[in-house]
């Protein structure tokens, strides 16, 4: 331990948007850190091959597919020209510069970095193996995990062949496959996929489940599939891969239950089956640090381990597995190892889904309402009633709210629909403030903007929304 | 004109008191000063005068009422000459309470007359405790923060916003509410059930019983005590007293060792003025006082009391005596207003009459010290002429450690032994 009067030794292992933030906030707080990842510049799985690389992409694809409704407007392109190299190299440049931003930030700080992967020798000690192999030893007073996770396989998909793509692999794009079969009906495959929709892949996507999105409230996911069964070659629900093989020019893919349309050749296979925390070589067994049956890091509120030396944040330590919930959990334990009384207790952690439209929800969800058999009312208000999706061609959204009918406040929100990933926000805000229904009706939203269908919804749930005419339920 | 008449503040954190019975009946005459109803609070028993003149034309509350600072009491027929006191004390006293929470009153006053107060606001709906753990706590982050920085459990507030949201002020309410009520429930280890080995009864707190409860088990899990234990040689102290005592009687008192050890307390308390003292730690502050009051901890069979002697240093050992017995006799038959029992700097605890030799007294909170008195007994001693018999009394003294140190205790308990041993210059008279 450091005497009194030192500054506090801190270790942050991995620089994802859990690890970068707690370092640089501890940084800030004056104590001593030491940041570890095995890339050059901090940004983890984040921006190096998640968020960042995935947005990027399907901001392109969003062009492609803007370009394409443009007829609607009565303006006509010619199809598109995808040079592939300079969409890559595009993409390639965003993640450069804000990780190399993340660099600058952490130099500035005088954040030491240690390039490698870290290992903990004891409760206070780390070794840490260079690109070289050659090995540091790192002594900390507290050390905050923050491995993140990978993509996660099954074995029917395990295949070693350049063919089957993981996320990572995906999102290099290295090229444009014909056709391509995205195993897992969850955000990153329908992100993913319709990126490759967009640039001409002919796609099909195959969810073990009976819906895409499982834990997603219907109405919302209804909207997004609708438009999915255009965009998209076929989408098969309550269906499981059984085996893949490579065969010729492609790979040869066994489908249960095996229909007519289904099965088939592929000229690629993207795994996208759920993601797992890097929990694993760590020698978290020389400390007395716990991790659960499902390879969570277990900790408390503060997220705090079994080792009382040792934090634990972001995917690594639990669902739900997001850049931003990583970053809360950071202040958190870095404001714990402070001393201050923190805790994780948000009220409302958004999810967005990025496709073509999106979905984003905070809070409490109707699935999660019927499950743990809290009482809600919801008041949905669909944006054919609304001027600015009009003007934008696109009615299709819808927003909605969980309400506590007796207090009246606001429990969760749920929007689907184009921006629904920027109109979130203002849920969280409303939610985690205790905001009631009444006050977001009586706050002013601007004229002619999406925004407007929270304060509509709002409008709904006392039977009152000027533009449409809906008996309030329950 | 009729008037309400309301209960009265009646000291700093006294917001209600159970009515142990009520004096007059509707249609009865009471003057000005006259008694009306007789109260419990949590620090004493305490008769509520009328300060009007007046018929009364209805009574609100019925012995067995819990009744909250402010709230009717009766509604008097006033005749003319007592309004304009009427008036003034009106405006001293705070206006009505909400009758809301956990308050029974026998019935709903019917009518309000002059002054009206405000209608009954309902509490608001509490959250069933099942759906309330499903769901997010109903305060912003940065009210849940300043909870958790206080240390409250938010969970555990209730809210008093728009549909029981819980702001800061509801935080600072409950925390305010759990510095006086001890340990909740939940900090609380189960109880076995006593029935098992054997009868048992269940006898409710008394009201005084529950404050004393709760005063002792703050000021012990708050206060790091340190106490000492000493013996002072009061030989010539007891001859003293059996010289005086007669003086006492004349005057209606009776000379006892604790009148002349309050004597000696309060010199003692000139010489060491941190020991006259509280402890601000919101501000961390230390209150130096700059009069004498001791308190006199007093056994009734309703609990412990501790009555005050007010400025101890301007009194000699014969008024302090006089003033000791009447307070005792107060004490006794539960009669001791509330500003006699408020303001004391330190306490003088004698459990001497029941044999006990060295005890370890708890501090009467916000004091920083108390002095605990035991038996004097007949010891052998050795003097210039060899063993002598003299008179010991064991002395201990608890003080706060935040504010006192060891050695600074030792020297205050010291000066104290040797004020009793050498007691020529203490005033009996004059
Ligand atoms: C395709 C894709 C799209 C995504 N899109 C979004 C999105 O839009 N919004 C969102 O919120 N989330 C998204 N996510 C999830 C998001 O990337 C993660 O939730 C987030 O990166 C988790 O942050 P983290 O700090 O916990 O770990 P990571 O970002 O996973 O970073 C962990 C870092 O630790 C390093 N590391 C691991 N082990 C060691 C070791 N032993 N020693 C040293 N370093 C080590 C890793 O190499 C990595 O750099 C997406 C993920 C993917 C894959």
């Amino acid at each position: 331990m450091s005497q009194a009067g030192e500054k506090l030794r801190i270790a942050v292992i991995g620089a994802g948007p859990g690890g970068y933030p707690a370092a640089f906030h501890a940084a800030d707080l004056g104590m001593d850190v030491t940041l570890i990842d095995p890339e050059p510049n901090p940004g983890g799985v984040c921006l190096y091959r998640g968020c960042i690389p995935s947005k990027a992409l399907l901001h392109a694809a969003g062009v492609i597919r803007e370009s394409e409704r443009a007829a609607e407007l009565g303006i006509r392109f010619p199809p598109p020209e995808v040079d592939l190299e300079g969409l890559r190299g595009w993409k390639d440049k965003t993640v450069r510069q804000l990780t190399g931003g993340l660099g600058m930030l952490r130099d500035r700080r005088k954040v030491d970095y240690v390039q490698g992967w870290a290992r903990f020798l004891d409760a206070h000690a780390l070794e840490v193996t260079g690109p070289g192999g050659d090995e540091v030893r790192v002594e900390f007073d507290y050390a905050i995990v923050a491995t993140g996770s990978r993509p996660a396989t099954v074995p029917a998909l395990d295949l070693d062949s350049p063919r089957v793509m993981d996320s990572t692999e995906a999102l290099a794009l290295n090229d444009v496959p014909t056709s391509l079969l995205v195993v897992g009906g969850g955000y990153i495959g329908l992100e993913l996929g319709t990126v490759y929709a967009a640039l001409g892949t002919s796609v099909t996507v195959v969810e073990m489940t009976s819906g895409l999105l499982p834990g997603v409230d219907r109405d919302l996911v209804d909207v997004l599939q609708r438009r999915l069964e255009g965009d998209l070659d076929r989408i098969l629900l309550d269906t499981k891969v059984v085996d893949i093989a490579e065969s010729g020019a492609g790979l040869r893919v066994e489908l249960s239950p095996q229909s007519d349309e289904s099965g088939g050749e592929y000229e690629k296979v993207l795994v996208s089956v759920g993601r797992r925390p890097n929990s694993e070589n760590l020698g978290l067994e020389s400390t007395d640090a716990e991790v659960s049956d499902q390879g969570f890091i277990l900790t408390d509120s503060q997220r705090r381990t079994g080792e009382p030396s040792i934090f634990a944040i972001g995917d690594v330590a639990g669902e739900p597995m997001l850049a931003h919930k990583a970053t809360g959990e950071a202040r958190v334990a870095v404001d714990a190892i402070a001393g201050h009384p923190s805790a994780f207790d948000p009220s409302a952690v958004p999810a967005v889904v990025f496709t073509d439209p999106e979905i984003a929800w905070c809070g409490l969800t109707e699935t999660e309402a019927d499950k743990a058999n809290v009482r809600v009312e919801v008041a949905t208000y669909p944006w054919v009633a609304s001027g600015r999706a009009a003007t934008l061609s696109r009615r299709d959204g819808l927003t909605k709210l969980i309400v506590q009918p007796r207090t009246e406040r606001i429990l969760g929100m749920g929007i689907v629909g184009p921006g629904a990933g920027e109109l979130i926000a203002e849920g969280v805000l409303a939610v985690e403030m205790g905001a009631r229904v009444k006050d977001l009706e009586l706050t002013i939203h601007p004229h002619p903007t999406l925004s407007e269908s929270l304060m509509e919804s709002a409008g709904v749930f006392f039977g009152v929304s000027p533009h449409y005419i809906a008996r309030r339920r329950g | 004109m009729t008037t309400d008449i309301k209960l009265p503040e009646l000291g700093e954190n006294i917001e209600e008191a159970d009515v142990l019975s009520v004096l007059v009946s509707e249609g009865d005459q009471v003057f000005k000063d006259d008694p009306i109803i007789e109260i419990e609070t949590e620090k004493a028993t305490i008769e509520v005068p009328s300060f009007l003149e007046g018929t009364v034309s209805r009574v609100a509350v019925s012995a067995g009422d819990t009744v909250e600072v402010g709230q009717v009491i009766l509604t008097l027929d006033a005749s003319e000459d007592g309004e304009p006191q009427a008036s003034t004390r009106e405006e001293e006293s705070r206006p009505a309470e909400p009758a809301g929470r956990g308050v029974t009153t026998a019935e709903p006053p019917p009518e309000v007359t002059a002054p009206a107060s405000s209608p009954p606001i309902a509490p608001p709906p509490h959250i069933p405790a099942s759906e309330e753990g499903a769901l997010p706590v109903f305060a912003s982050p940065s009210t849940r923060t300043f909870a958790r920085e206080i240390g409250v459990d938010v969970r555990q507030v209730r809210g008093s916003g728009p549909g029981g949201r819980i702001s800061d002020e509801d935080v600072k309410l409950h925390s305010r509410t759990l510095a006086f009520a001890g340990p909740t429930a939940e900090t609380v280890r189960p109880l076995p059930d006593f029935s098992e080995f054997g009868p048992i009864e269940r006898i409710p707190m008394s009201r005084v019983r529950r404050t004393i409860a709760e005063h002792v088990g703050q000021a012990a899990s708050t206060i790091p005590h340190v106490t000492l234990f000493e013996s002072a040689d009061v030989t010539e102290v007891e001859e003293m007293r059996s010289r005086n005592k007669s003086k006492s009687e004349a005057a209606g008192g009776k000379l006892t060792i604790t009148a002349i050890v309050i004597k000696v307390v309060a010199g003692a308390l000139e010489a060491f003025p941190m020991v006259n003292a509280s402890l601000d730690a919101k501000r961390r502050e230390i209150v130096l006082k700059r009069y004498f009051h001791v308190g006199v901890a007093a056994d009734t069979d309703r609990g412990l009391v501790v009555p005050v002697i007010r400025d101890v240093d301007r009194k000699n050992i014969i008024d302090i005596s006089v003033e000791l017995t009447k307070l005792a006799a107060k004490a006794r038959s539960g009669k001791l207003s509330l500003g006699e029992l408020q303001g004391g700097n330190i306490a003088v605890t004698n459990l001497g009459g029941l044999g006990t030799g060295h005890f370890t007294p708890i501090i009467n909170a916000p004091d920083v010290a108390i002095l605990g008195v035991g038996r004097a007994e007949l010891r052998p001693v050795y003097g210039e002429s060899g063993l002598e018999p003299r008179l010991i009394a064991p002395l201990s003294l608890s003080f706060d450690h935040r504010v006192i140190d060891g050695a600074d205790g030792a020297r205050f308990l010291h000066w104290i032994v040797d004020a009793l041993g050498k007691p020529q210059p203490l005033a009996f008279e004059g």
